[in-house]
């Protein structure tokens, strides 16, 4: 279960959601998509079209490429905190794991066609069979977790359909959940009315994902939800939790420090899955940026420090909540000491 | 023997100790009944084959009782009608009662001993607390069902419990903070996983601060305090004394 904090905006988390699904297609999952904000046909228009393999690799050139994350066919809830970057910055080497994608193109609709999509708009759902009155919890997310289960045992993606030979897994995508468009109040107020929908959705979400061969990705307003208790417990039931900080409108956007890069990527937790340890990388500290075609994550690393304005006050300001890790750019910034005598 | 040993994570994830005590004490010859409430059977089951321990036999055996969380929910929700005579354990959840008496009632079954059990001593394992919380138990109902817990398991029939809590320090969680104070102060046993404070390290995943709560059983008597790093590995996890790492040495 892949829950992703989404920046202030909403525009680079719609863009990883966007990629989640483009991912899917591209690898032949079904589809599902929920969303109260925007109707999820609209969603699936607005997808990025794959890059084919041999013209991309040569443009690609020097950067550093994101990539969506390859399910495989595993039970597994991952909540994605953006994607995980599996290359180091050398350029050379390319893992072929998932596919790019070309944003300023769109996906074409033969190549969205070609799996099965489900969607769930909140407004165009009908009401609540009687029986889920027992549930206790917001009736748009026990609508919503009916949708699924439903969509789950028919489709026989928890291989309840013994005669089913080729299995498939499902790619669910729920955009903004918590929002107020959900009927829940967890992003208005500090003592929300029923503190426990969000998690307790989360946990039968997470129940079923995990009996199925399914993932899921969801974006959460984070920014909004002022009760820090219910983020806590959140990232608790969540196997995967990223969160992106864009740096519009913030003091980041014009420091130049800064200045390559879009936003930063929190990694809050990653899955621990099947075994007492889990894949750490090396590295923690994450940026995006958003280039004309390509959605692109990588290590942070200040550029070389060759100013000789810079005081040395703001610099550490900055290592402070940036660390330096490239360890090239490191020397350099340190070297460059202004001594105040 | 009638103990209460109480799990606790900060900044880290201290199911390692769960994984632990399951193997140890399924080795040991324990008839255990485990509630899982955050992760599925074939989780725990991978993880304890590499352990050397099979849950799929200990539950063909009868010596493992599991109760799979998830899989609770998930029928309960989107089950049949339940039959009368066998209430879900997770029936808080439908709303119909505030209180974790059914679940309590099947701890209780679970570990009262049939005839014909030459199980060793019984032990209740809880993975993990907090979830209770998040499902809309209140802390007052939580507490009270570990009490019956206690009473039940570690007094009247001589076995012990453990239970894991996540807490962090500087939580907004008020609820979560008063489970977890008020377990700390009847444990016997703290076991407390800490991230390190200064970040994450490939070398040491965390310290661990094992906490014998003498003063609880004796007035006079202090609390002893031990603290060891470690670092976790495929199959084990290895112990040492602060700073000294096999990476450091």
């Amino acid at each position: 279960l892949v829950f992703t904090e989404e920046d202030k905006y909403d525009i680079y988390s719609n863009l990883l959601f966007k990629y989640f699904l483009a991912e899917g297609i591209v690898c032949g999952h079904d589809l599902f998509v929920a969303s109260a904000k925007e109707h999820p046909d609209n969603i699936l228009k607005e997808l990025p079209a794959p890059l084919l393999d041999d013209t991309y690799r040569k443009e690609l050139g020097d950067e550093a490429a994101a990539k969506s994350e390859d399910f495989q066919d595993s039970m597994k809830i991952a909540w994605r905190y953006q994607n995980l970057p599996k290359m180091e910055a050398s350029p050379t080497t390319y893992t072929k794991f998932g596919h790019y994608y070309d944003v300023s193109k769109k996906m074409s609709p033969e190549l969205c066609q070609s799996v099965k999509r489900h969607s769930f708009y909140l407004h165009e759902e009908l009401s609540l069979e009687p029986k889920m009155k027992t549930w206790n919890m917001n009736s748009d997310y026990a609508r919503l977790l009916q949708s699924i289960q439903r969509i789950i045992s028919q489709e026989g993606f928890d291989g309840s359909d013994a005669q089913k030979k080729q299995r498939n897994v499902l790619r669910i995508g729920i955009q903004s959940l918590g929002s107020v468009l959900w009927g829940d109040d967890v992003c208005c107020s500090g003592t929300p009315e029923d503190a426990h929908s969000l998690t307790k959705f989360l946990y039968v979400l997470r129940g079923l994902l995990r009996k199925s061969l399914s993932a899921c990705i969801i974006t959460v307003p984070a920014h909004l939800i002022q009760n820090k208790a219910i983020m806590e417990r959140v990232t608790n039931l969540s196997d995967m939790v990223v969160g992106l900080e864009s740096f519009i409108g913030s003091e980041r956007e014009t420091n130049p420090l800064y200045k390559d890069y879009h936003g930063l990527v929190h990694v809050h937790q990653i899955p621990r899955l099947n075994s007492l340890i889990c894949d750490v990388s090396d590295t923690k500290d994450l940026a995006f940026r958003l280039k004309r075609k390509l959605f692109t994550i990588e290590r942070l690393h200040l550029p070389p420090d060759l100013s000789d304005t810079v005081s040395r006050a703001s610099k550490q300001d900055l290592a402070g909540s940036a660390k330096l890790l490239s360890s090239g750019c490191g020397a350099m910034a340190i070297g460059k000491k202004h001594l105040d005598f | 023997q009638g103990k209460f040993t109480l799990l606790r994570d900060t900044r880290t994830d201290g199911s390692f100790l769960v994984h632990h005590f399951l193997s140890f004490y399924l080795r040991a010859g324990c008839k255990v009944c485990f509630v899982a409430l955050l992760q599925s059977f074939s989780h725990y089951n991978i993880v304890a084959q590499k352990l050397g321990v099979s849950l799929a036999a200990a539950k063909e055996r009868g010596q493992l009782v599991f109760l799979e969380g998830l899989k609770s929910c998930l029928d309960l929700l989107f089950g049949e009608e339940e039959q009368p005579g066998q209430p879900s354990p997770l029936q808080f959840l439908s709303g119909s009662t505030s209180d974790l008496k059914a679940l309590f009632d099947f701890v209780r079954v679970s570990l009262t001993p049939a005839d014909g059990d030459s199980w060793k001593g019984p032990v209740l394992l809880v993975d993990d607390l907090s979830v209770l919380l998040s499902l809309g138990a209140a802390p007052v109902a939580v507490l009270d069902f570990i009490h019956y817990c206690r009473v039940s398991v570690c007094c009247q029939l001589k076995g012990n419990v453990v239970v894991l809590v996540h807490s962090n320090e500087d939580s907004e969680d008020e609820e979560n903070k008063l489970v977890v104070n008020s377990l700390c102060h009847h444990s016997d046993l703290i076991l407390w996983a800490e991230g390190l404070a200064t970040g994450f390290c490939k070398d040491v995943h965390g310290q661990i601060k094992i906490i014998k709560r003498l003063s609880l059983r004796q007035a006079a008597e202090q609390d002893l305090v031990q603290i060891y790093q470690y670092k976790i590995q495929d199959r084990n996890v290895t112990f040492f004394a602060r700073g000294l790492s096999a990476a450091v040495l």
